[in-house]
């Protein structure tokens, strides 16, 4: 099918601290954009990119804006793909628990196969 | 001496670096080197350093982070006055770019 043709699959794949540095915005403003032009559009966290989901940020005492609660607004774009590798969320002594919103944790071989399958990889 | 880390312990060897080199004196996390102030992998890495270094973290950054809350015990919190207090405390200060 036409249509079908294209679709493609988008991994953004989120490697920075939030804050520290605009990768993680920068990042987020994209993917809503993709997410406009009704793409296949997944997530992965991984290094310390596990931190963009870790709940309770407050940032008024650094004057920036807290774009974390976006992150539970991507469902309603459809966004709904959410990977957090388990090592990576593990070493930074988190858990499933600590992070804001609904994710597939996955050990980084199985990562590694979802990426190798996308049509595009946006790294951040 | 103040050294004043901002890069998170996971992504960048700025705190090894401090700790390898220096002596002694006060550390300061602050930016994504509040990191290496909670628990993970770079725990043990701290507390070595709090054997040599008073060590301080930054208030406002660890809330924005989410991780206030899961402060290494013997870690000291600071505010923005706190910093300015550690900086006139000291002759001199470093940043570990």
């Amino acid at each position: 099918m036409s249509e079908d043709a294209s679709i493609k699959k988008f991994m953004f794949v989120n490697r920075k601290a939030p804050y520290g540095t605009i990768y993680a915005l920068e990042s987020l403003e994209v993917v809503l954009i993709t997410a406009a032009f009704d793409q296949d559009v997944s997530l992965a966290f991984l290094d310390d990119g596990v931190y963009q989901l870790k709940k309770g940020q407050q940032t008024k005492g650094i004057d920036t804006k807290n774009f974390s609660p976006t992150y539970r607004a991507l469902e309603g774009y459809d966004i709904e793909k959410l990977y957090v590798e388990k090592e990576s969320m593990e070493a930074r002594g988190l858990t499933e628990d600590d992070l804001l919103v609904d994710v597939t944790v996955m050990g980084r071989k199985e990562l590694g196969e979802l990426m190798a399958e996308q049509n595009v990889v946006l790294s951040f | 001496m103040l050294h004043i880390i901002n890069k998170s312990p996971y992504e960048n060897n700025s705190l090894d670096s401090c700790v390898r080199v220096a002596q002694s004196g006060d550390i300061l996390l602050i930016e994504d080197a509040v990191y290496a102030a909670v628990g993970g992998a770079a725990e043990k890495q701290v507390s070595e350093a709090m054997k040599q270094f008073k060590i301080h973290v930054l208030q406002s950054d660890l809330e924005a982070r989410g991780i206030a809350d899961k402060v290494i015990a013997g870690i000291n919190k600071v505010d923005y006055a706190g910093f300015v207090d550690l900086v006139a405390k000291n002759d001199s200060c470093q940043s570990w770019l």
